[in-house]
């Protein structure tokens, strides 16, 4: 009787371009292993970074005005700029080569994001960690002013901070820190409140450990996953404010090749030649993308609930 | 054929000295609806090797009573406002918060309630042992810590402590965490073990075995257990005192069989009679006591429990009634014992 639409049915091999087996390989390839963003990761930040002063084809502030403009290697040149190979991706209007300061903008990026990254996520990390464990006043004084650092304008803040101080690479990363430290404050307190409900902290205390104790050796290693992914999340849009305060003028002084500073000298040739502002521009958003699928490969990885055992 | 239960015998009982002495402790919250009076003069004393059972109803005040013994009642709200607390001799009250890191753990120490959340899942069971191993055997070398761990985890009953020190909480079952959490509970030696209904989240097997390792425990350490616990049943097979809290007081105490034999106060009597029966084949609805009881930052002036009592007479509303008690120590706060028992204490409320 119930013989009919057989339900232990195996069921049929796709063929490899049908669409639910593309989005398998599509899955597999850019979300479950990291070879995408490792690549890119590697390729434009990491090597560029560590091997600038020796790989670099030409010294990043080497000007020579015979050559300024040279279009890219690929693109057609005219009679008078021809394009060469020594210059892959072309000069900016002083002559100096692109792909050399691009590498070379990839030692400020990596630098400016990890100092800031290291100072914003070490205080914002203490006052969450102080401010969700005891709570009372000492949480509503730093709440509100983490509220007050979030209710400024970022760019605006930034700028005030830079005329202050005077642009330098050193203001570059105490303004990204100080823009940064109340978004870990933010998120750690929410997870401590959390984890502190939990028995262990209250056997923690039964069993006679003091807070401070509790706070480094019972709450910490329970938000480091947080952490983790908070961190790389973040380098993203360090890299971004950092670019965003470089193009602005607040960032990096002239002639250092940040990113940000060589996408700003290309805007006034942006009709004439694209590649001065779009190659540094590539840069940035690849290493952004690429930061940002690490963060989300972490978090997956980190969560204990969507790992298999 | 023989089965455990035969085979099993009841540890010998050695009761000796009292050990901790609470006399009118009272724990206030200030919350914005008013004082709260979670724990309101309440007088108990426990003797080594002893175990005293705390029943009633949730919100009744009895975890309050465990954290307040603690002096780990959650600040800022909670203040325990006045009574005393005196551990072997020593009001604890009276130490300082330093001090009372090396009571903790040492000389009291508490099991909580659910096994699931009282381990840190970061860290392997044995060096969450360590840990506290480490500061109640402060100086002994690494070694011979661990070893102290496995020897511990092996009286609470743990199989193969040797390799269940490398396990991840995540890696056990809950009566096994619960068991480990007994282990780390005793692993300093306490003079008082408060129990806060540590059997809750076991089913009935476990929590079965589960009670007979902290007999045998008590009977090897001589620790004074207070045992919190809604479950009537296992006061029965655990306890050998039992005091009965309803909103913030003990109405009555007394030594288990005659107070389970002859309930004094009404709401000792109801509490009874709503404990389903398997002996009795009546097939009437189970009983349960009408209403609500008192909130407790408003409270009625005269017995908390008369608006719900069936025998209340306008002396209940007036006046909080007199702790009465007879020859053996049974006592009860109602004012129908009245003549029958001897008056030993007046109203507190």
């Amino acid at each position: 009787m119930a013989t009919e639409g057989n339900v232990l049915a195996l069921p049929q091999r796709l063929p490899w371009y049908s669409p639910s087996k593309l989005k398998h390989y599509f899955t597999i390839v850019f979300k479950d292993y990291p070879v995408v963003w490792l690549t890119i990761l590697f390729v434009v930040l990491i090597f560029p970074a560590v091997t600038a002063p020796w790989t670099a084809p030409h010294h990043p502030l080497k000007q020579q005005l015979s050559i300024r403009l040279t279009a890219p290697v690929w693109s057609a040149g005219t009679e008078e700029k021809p394009t060469s190979w020594s210059n892959i991706l072309g000069t900016d209007k002083q002559g100096r080569d692109i792909l050399s300061r691009v590498m070379h903008g990839s030692r400020i990026s990596l630098m400016v994001s990890l100092s800031a990254l290291a100072i914003g996520g070490t205080v914002g990390t203490t006052l969450g960690l102080v401010s969700g464990y005891f709570g009372g006043w000492v949480d509503h004084l730093i709440m509100r002013i983490v509220d007050v650092f979030l209710a400024l304008p970022l760019i605006l803040m930034a700028l005030v901070l830079v005329a202050v101080f005077g642009p330098s690479f050193y203001t570059a990363i105490g303004v990204i820190s100080v823009l940064l430290w109340s978004r870990y404050t933010r998120q750690i307190r929410a997870e401590v409140l959390s984890i502190k409900q939990m028995d262990f902290i209250a056997r923690a205390k039964v069993a006679g450990a003091s807070n401070t104790r509790i706070i480094i050796k019972h709450v910490f290693p329970n938000i480091t996953n947080t952490l983790i992914v908070l961190g790389t999340l973040q380098v993203g849009t360090v890299i971004l404010l950092e670019a965003t305060l470089s193009f602005l003028g607040a960032g990096i002084p002239r002639p250092n090749p940040a990113w940000g500073v060589m996408v700003a000298d290309g805007r006034d040739h942006i009709a004439s030649a694209w590649w001065i502002a779009v190659m540094p521009g590539i840069a940035i958003m690849m290493t952004v993308l690429s930061m940002n699928m690490m963060g989300d490969w972490l978090r997956d990885r980190l969560d204990p609930k969507l790992r298999q055992v | 054929m023989t089965s455990t239960a035969e085979i099993y015998q009841e540890p010998e009982k050695k009761i000796g000295e009292v050990v901790l002495d609470v006399r009118d402790l009272r724990t206030y919250l200030y919350t914005k609806w008013g004082i709260t009076k979670a724990v309101d003069g309440l007088s108990f004393q426990v003797r080594e090797g002893e175990t005293l059972g705390i029943v009633g109803e949730s919100g009744c005040g009895k975890s309050m009573t465990a954290l307040s013994l603690l002096r780990l009642a959650p600040k800022p709200a909670a203040r325990t406002v006045s009574g005393q607390i005196f551990l072997d001799g020593e009001d604890i009250l009276e130490r300082s918060e330093s001090d009372m890191r090396f009571i903790r753990g040492q000389k009291i120490s508490m099991i909580l309630q659910d096994p699931m959340t009282s381990l840190n899942p970061v860290y392997t069971i044995g060096n969450q042992m360590n840990e506290a191993l480490g500061l109640y055997y402060k100086g002994e070398e690494s070694k011979s810590i661990k070893r102290r761990a496995v020897d511990i985890l092996r009286k609470m009953g743990v199989a193969a402590p040797e390799r269940r020190v490398l396990d991840y909480p995540h890696q056990m079952s809950g009566g096994m965490k619960q068991r480990v959490v007994g282990a780390m509970a005793i692993s300093g030696t306490p003079r008082v073990l408060i129990c806060d209904e540590p059997t809750t989240a076991l089913d009935v097997t476990i929590q079965a075995q589960y009670l007979r390792l902290l007999k045998q425990v008590q009977a090897d350490t001589g620790v004074a257990i207070i045992f919190i616990t809604h479950d009537m049943g296992v006061v029965a097979k655990m306890c050998d005192r039992v005091m009965v809290m309803y909103a913030g007081k003990i109405v009555e105490t007394g030594d288990v069989r005659p107070l389970f034999k002859n309930p004094s106060h009404p709401y000792t009597k109801a509490l009874m009679a709503s404990v389903p029966s398997m002996e009795e084949s009546h097939v009437d609805r189970l009983y349960s006591i009408e209403g609500q009881p008192p909130a407790l930052f408003d409270l009625p002036v005269g017995c908390r429990f008369a608006n719900r009592c069936e025998f209340a007479d306008d002396k209940c509303f007036a006046e909080y009634p007199p702790t009465f008690a007879d020859e053996d120590g049974h006592t009860a706060d109602c004012w129908r014992l009245e003549g029958q028992w001897k008056r030993v204490a007046e109203a507190t409320a």
